[in-house]
């Protein structure tokens, strides 16, 4: 298997990744990104050398269901991967879970007033949905309390998971959905969910929580990350932290910069490209050349394009990681890989 | 080979009749710069046309060159559109005005002041999940009704999916009317009292556990907003249907986006499926950022064989992520390349591995064999998804933009992308 390949000592060698110390990593990104993907790899890579992780979505999209090709998630905690186990460590396991705020609702109830009858019943009238809905935050503020609790729980004198990873709501409502529970602290100014807004807060905005930005390298998702980043930088004064922005979708650059240069500017030596394709004994070569050279000067125009936007990302003044672009479909082979980039680049 | 009939956006651009064009489709498939090419299109045809957008991040206001968009329809500068007697504007919507001025319009100042005063309203005016929705749907009504316009281009929020797009305004108008509501805050209403007789203990026992999840204080908020609001009720509802119904009228026109990949053909397939159950008119999909060879005829296989021929080390193409048996060597330069600092830790996918160079022949054409192989591939993937899309829904008509290698940003990338959708027929 590739990970035996000599490079085993990637996942055993003791050593600090860029966030020690986080527990809940947050992981949002501009809708196309790749963002359940990315969070994934993450849980994967966090998960190597015997770690229990969790990770989860709240949109209910069933996006990890889909991303490990396994049936719907219930509202339950399963094992939908292992993270690959060393000569000397024992694999890492990553728990999946699809959040959902009614049954969040029933189960805190439950926790809190032993209610767990009445809101079944409360359920069926639309009353759970209803108090969602009036008390616009309460969703969110069920979901990420969610993920906090799984991050605090304890099992046997030590914490259950060793990190969670949240498949969060895109950039454009990151800053709200991470901020709700202040919102709802200043509409619900008393009561038990003001105080569980404020426990989840206290959780969100620590070091134990960063949130990651999933971006690839076009004009509109690097200016939804740098918004998104200033935004979080605003709520940052609270004590949230921002992570490590994730660069998908990477491609390798094969061209040397001379032949780059000239591809991007359309002066190729297409007599070369020509010579080449005869030597490579192409027989039918009419027009080949120019639309190879055409292929190229798209492809090198790509990466300056690319490369421009990295330099705008470079400004945000965060950690930045690459993830290579997996050409085939994204299977858990794909999603190996993206760990291991992870891992090997300090990300987890 | 294509299975789909050809969308011809030229046709219904330029009929009269079609009054309103809806972008609909998963984030990140290009529906706003969509929306804003098929609205200069339109007006360089002698439309009169608006381009109402509803996203937060401003992204039509920078493809249409504009610093700033607000809750009115503002002319776009540089659109070349007097000439064919049309006409362009844009705006992005403000919910919370929008919202404000329904309120405004339907209660006389005192109750409209206390209602944009109640702190419950405050928050659902600007985060209720559905409200942006309602809203929108709410500012099309308006623009519609206002005749100003011959064609209204929208693009539609950026839900989890696109379905709440079309439920969201129901979903709000049946909140705000429903039964419960009156049942929770039937206390502060004359006449309630008499009502309240035949909700026995249930009732309380509902209001009691409502007020231990929301807090008594919110409740009382609720309660006066919905009493001020109370003579607006059936007006929403009212309006939501109204909506629809706009929708669903012969003037409208939904065009589906997305590009070639599962997750977004996925997403258009539900919306497809869910527009043709509501018998709203669905005009086509449109296929942003396909990729085409020009030298289609050099297949990837025969490419990469050539390649190999000129340049026979293997594993130089990959890259340096690449774990696979080939990718010891270059892991080791990683690790360092991350140990050296953040800078640093970028990492260097420029450049052929020496070793490659030396060895081959010919490396720029052996890269470009290879480049035209990679992207044979990407595009024969392409073809299958949408094939597939198409054997589902075999009668709808669809356009193909292809991958520009830059971003659009000004009007003329934005006028190129309206030439692509309009050449109609797709490029199989």
């Amino acid at each position: 298997m590739w990970w035996r390949g000599g490079d085993s000592l990637l996942w055993v060698r003791p050593r600090d990744t860029d966030w020690e110390g986080v527990r809940l990593h947050v992981v949002t990104g501009k809708g196309g990104t790749g963002k359940t993907t990315v969070a994934g790899a993450l849980a994967i890579a966090l998960a190597a050398g015997g770690r229990r992780v969790l990770l989860m979505e709240v949109e209910g999209r069933q996006g990890i269901a889909r991303l490990f090709d396994s049936p719907p998630l219930p509202y339950g905690e399963r094992r939908v991967a292992v993270a690959p186990a060393t000569p000397t460590l024992p694999g890492g396991e990553v728990y999946a879970l699809a959040a959902d705020a009614e049954a969040a609702l029933i189960e805190y109830l439950e926790m809190f007033y032993n209610l767990r009858h009445a809101g079944t019943a409360l359920t069926r009238l639309g009353v759970v949905d209803f108090a969602t809905t009036i008390a616009p935050g309460l969703r969110d503020v069920l979901l990420t309390g969610k993920a906090v609790e799984a991050t605090r729980r304890r099992s046997g004198g030590r914490l259950y998971y060793d990190a969670v990873v949240m498949d969060a709501p895109p950039t454009g409502r990151i800053g709200k959905f991470l901020n709700v529970a202040t919102e709802v602290s200043g509409l619900a100014k008393v009561g038990p969910i003001r105080g569980h807004a404020d426990t989840v807060q206290s959780v969100i905005r620590s070091p134990q929580t960063a949130v990651h930005f999933v971006t690839v390298l076009e004009e509109m998702p690097v200016q939804e990350t740098l918004d998104g980043v200033a935004e979080l930088r605003g709520l940052a004064q609270g004590g949230l932290q921002l992570g490590g922005i994730m660069i998908n979708m990477v491609r390798p650059v094969d061209l040397t910069e001379e032949q780059l240069r000239a591809a991007a500017e359309g002066t190729l030596d297409q007599h070369e490209l020509d010579t080449g394709l005869k030597a490579a004994g192409i027989e039918d070569r009419r027009g080949l050349a120019a639309s190879l050279a055409a292929e190229l000067t798209e492809h090198a125009r790509e990466e300056l394009a690319q490369r421009a936007q990295r330099s705008r990302l470079a400004e945000a003044g965060q950690p930045r990681y690459d993830l290579p672009l997996i050409t085939d479909q994204m299977d858990l082979a794909g999603l190996y890989r993206l760990a291991a980039a992870l891992r090997d680049q300090g990300a987890a | 080979m294509r299975a789909g009939p050809a969308l011809e956006v030229d046709r219904l651009l330029d009929d009269p009749r079609t009054r309103i064009i809806v972008c609909c489709g998963s984030g990140g498939v290009g529906k706003t710069t969509t929306a804003a090419a098929l609205g200069l299109r339109a007006a360089e045809r002698g439309r009169h046309v608006v381009v109402l957008t509803v996203d937060p991040a401003r992204r039509l206001a920078q493809s249409m060159g504009l610093s700033s968009l607000d809750n009115t329809p503002r002319p776009v500068p540089g659109a070349e559109a007097e000439a064919a007697g049309g006409s362009l504007h844009a705006m992005m919507l403000d919910m919370k005005r929008t919202f404000d001025e329904i309120v405004e319009a339907h209660s006389d100042p005192d109750r409209a002041e206390q209602i944009l005063a109640n702190p419950f309203y405050q928050s659902l005016s600007s985060s209720f999940a559905g409200t942006q929705e309602y809203m929108a749907m709410e500012k099309l009504g308006q623009l519609r009704h206002s005749d100003e316009w011959d064609l209204i281009v929208v693009d539609t929020p950026p839900s989890r999916s696109a379905l709440d797009f079309l439920d969201a305004p129901q979903r709000l108008s049946r909140f705000l009317d429903g039964r419960l509501i009156r049942v929770l805050t039937a206390p502060t209403k004359a006449g309630g009292r008499a009502y309240l007789k035949f909700v026995t203990a249930g009732f309380t026992m509902v209001t009691g556990v409502i007020t231990k999840i929301i807090g008594a204080q919110l409740l009382r908020d609720v309660q006066t907003f919905v009493a001020a609001f109370d003579t607006m009720f059936g007006g929403f509802r009212e309006r939501a249907e109204d909506t629809y119904r706009l929708l669903q009228a012969p003037g409208t026109a939904f065009l589906v986006i997305a590009t070639p990949e599962p997750d977004a053909l996925r997403e258009a397939s539900y919306f497809v499926d869910r527009l043709s159950s509501d018998q709203m008119p669905l005009a086509g999909l449109i296929v942003n950022r396909v990729h085409r060879s020009p030298a289609a005829h050099l297949s990837a296989a025969r490419s990469l064989a050539a390649a190999e021929v000129l340049q026979p080390v293997p594993g130089s193409g990959e890259s340096p992520f690449d774990l696979g048996e080939n990718g010891h060597g270059e892991n080791g330069q990683h690790g360092e390349n991350h140990l050296a600092g953040p800078e640093a830790g970028v990492p260097d996918l420029r450049g052929t591995p020496a070793s490659a160079a030396t060895t081959s022949r010919h490396p720029l054409t052996a890269t470009a064999l290879r480049l035209h192989a990679e992207r044979m591939q990407l595009a024969e993937r392409e073809r299958r998804l949408e094939e597939s899309f198409s054997a589902s829904h075999p009668v709808i008509p669809m356009a193909e933009v292809l991958a520009q290698p830059e971003d659009v940003h000004d009007l003329d990338g934005l006028r190129s992308v309206g030439k692509e959708l309009a050449r109609g027929v797709r490029l199989s």
